[in-house]
């Protein structure tokens, strides 16, 4: 190894000023660097634009990638169907034989319900979605789980906005630039999500971990109701999110509530939809202009 | 003046080119893991934008002044999804601790090097971590960047190599 140049510029003023100013410059833009930090935790919204403006950059080379190679994103799982092929298959097959019994007895009940419904009058809320796009590519180097949405403001997405999957909830609309927008991913340290068990109705909180799974947690501590299995939806408290959009399974409990995985992994959704947000002004518009001449069960999905 | 086109013997690279080069690689880096079709639940991806920048830093201390962490983490801060300004921040006291050990250790080697790429990694993504999840519980945010601080160190010496390939084009004389 040569041995390294001397650091201290010798004699010169001139080199000794220079390198005085080049310290003085870092460490001030550092101090000035970290306070920024601080500053956009508390106001995410106002550096969003910039971040969102500098992701239309790679957005092109994200759409040309995806469409050569797919999505890469599901490889750990194709690798591990391959590995328990047989018991999984012999597991699906009895899995198959007995949602196809409860699918007989859910058919009659949703004709029931309609009936039932079409007795009340109940209007359905309106679940047409704004807009529909597919995840280009998300951050995968730091602890904050953005992902790229391959449309923006030229098809009406605006922050704040719910995006769901064919299978479940995907996360909000962080901001949105002309032609991308930013998507906070369920799973995100600061995303939480109010919910419900489909079952009774028992309100509780989905709290991301950051690693793909999620945290529940109920409203009163004393004992703890979850069992693995149990299916959470969104009970539309405090706006943003509708009701009723399935969100996750409970795969274990802890002390302190359960761990779920959520039903739509962003990972292997292909599609997803940008949905209103649920606003009292949505909520009560919505009726209005959408008086649907009794539309076929079957067809609202 | 017969033919200025044409390469003297022993002429140096070009000056752009030995600026270039360096700086190019660093942005690239940070910016790949968006150009990439995965949608990731977890940092599954090392960052490849601090690597480079370490390894150019640890390779050849003396090529960028002390503040080039603030433009280059500036174009980090963008693509990684940190809030803006952490790797500003962090970046340039990582150029400083370089610049400060190269005076200390004055015949620095390879496992030098590797021991203060690897503090200054495992450092950089927690602090990182925890300015970007303030609220969150302190040992869950850390349990989430440890496999990727593991994998990172691991890596170094690859990226060093690549570092060094990237250097010989740098300084390729014509």
């Amino acid at each position: 190894m040569v041995r390294p140049v001397h650091r201290r510029p010798g004699q010169s003023r001139k080199a000794q000023y220079s390198l005085f100013a080049a310290y003085v410059i870092a460490v001030t833009g550092a101090v000035a660097g970290l306070m920024l930090a601080i500053l956009s935790v508390v106001d995410p919204v106002g550096f969003a634009q910039l971040r969102v403006a500098s992701q239309e950059i790679t957005a092109p080379v994200a759409r040309v990638s995806r469409s050569v190679i797919g999505s890469i994103s599901g490889i750990d799982d194709t690798v591990g169907a391959y590995v328990r092929a047989g018991s999984q298959n012999r597991r699906l097959r009895s899995e198959l034989a007995d949602t196809r019994r409860e699918l007989v007895a859910t058919s009659t009940l949703q004709e029931e319900n309609r009936q039932l419904k079409a007795l009340l009058k109940l209007q359905e809320t309106d679940k047409t979605a704004l807009a529909n796009g597919y995840l280009l590519t998300s951050t995968s180097t730091s602890s904050k789980r953005i992902a790229l949405l391959s449309i923006g403001r030229n098809l009406g997405v605006a922050a704040g906005q719910p995006v769901r999957g064919a299978d479940g909830l995907i996360g909000r609309v962080l901001g949105s630039g002309p032609s991308v927008s930013q998507v906070l991913l369920l799973t995100d340290v600061d995303n939480i999500v109010p919910v419900r068990r489909a079952r009774d109705g028992l309100p509780a909180l989905a709290y991301g971990r950051g690693n793909g799974d999620l945290d529940i947690r109920t409203l009163n501590i004393a004992n703890n109701p979850f069992k693995p299995g149990d299916i959470l939806v969104t009970s539309g408290t405090g706006g943003l999110y509708p009701p009723n959009i399935p969100v996750a399974i409970v795969v274990r409990r802890q002390d302190d509530g359960a761990l779920a995985r959520p039903l739509a992994d962003p990972g292997k959704v292909d599609a997803v939809s940008v949905l209103r947000p649920y606003t009292p002004d949505n909520i009560e518009a919505q009726p209005a202009p959408a008086p649907p001449p009794l539309a076929p069960a079957g067809a609202t999905p | 003046m017969n033919n200025r086109a044409a390469p003297r013997l022993g002429e140096p690279a070009s000056l752009w080119r030995m600026r270039i080069v360096p700086v190019a690689t660093v942005m690239v880096a940070s910016a790949l893991p968006l150009m990439l079709p995965l949608v990731a639940n977890s940092p599954v991806l090392p960052p490849l934008g601090l690597l480079f920048f370490l390894c150019w830093q640890l390779l050849r201390t003396e090529m960028w002044p002390v503040w080039i962490g603030l433009p280059l983490g500036l174009w980090d801060d963008l693509f990684s999804g940190q809030p803006i300004g952490t790797a500003v921040g962090l970046w340039t006291l990582a150029s400083i601790a370089i610049h400060y050990s190269s005076q200390r250790i004055y015949w620095r080697g390879f496992l030098h090097d590797w021991v203060i790429a690897a503090l200054l990694i495992a450092i950089i993504q927690s602090l990182a971590a925890l300015i970007a999840h303030p609220d969150a519980a302190t040992d869950r945010v850390l349990g989430l960047v440890v496999p990727q601080i593991v994998m990172s160190i691991l890596l170094v010496p690859l990226f060093m190599r690549l570092t060094g390939k990237f250097d010989n084009f740098r300084l390729k004389r014509r």
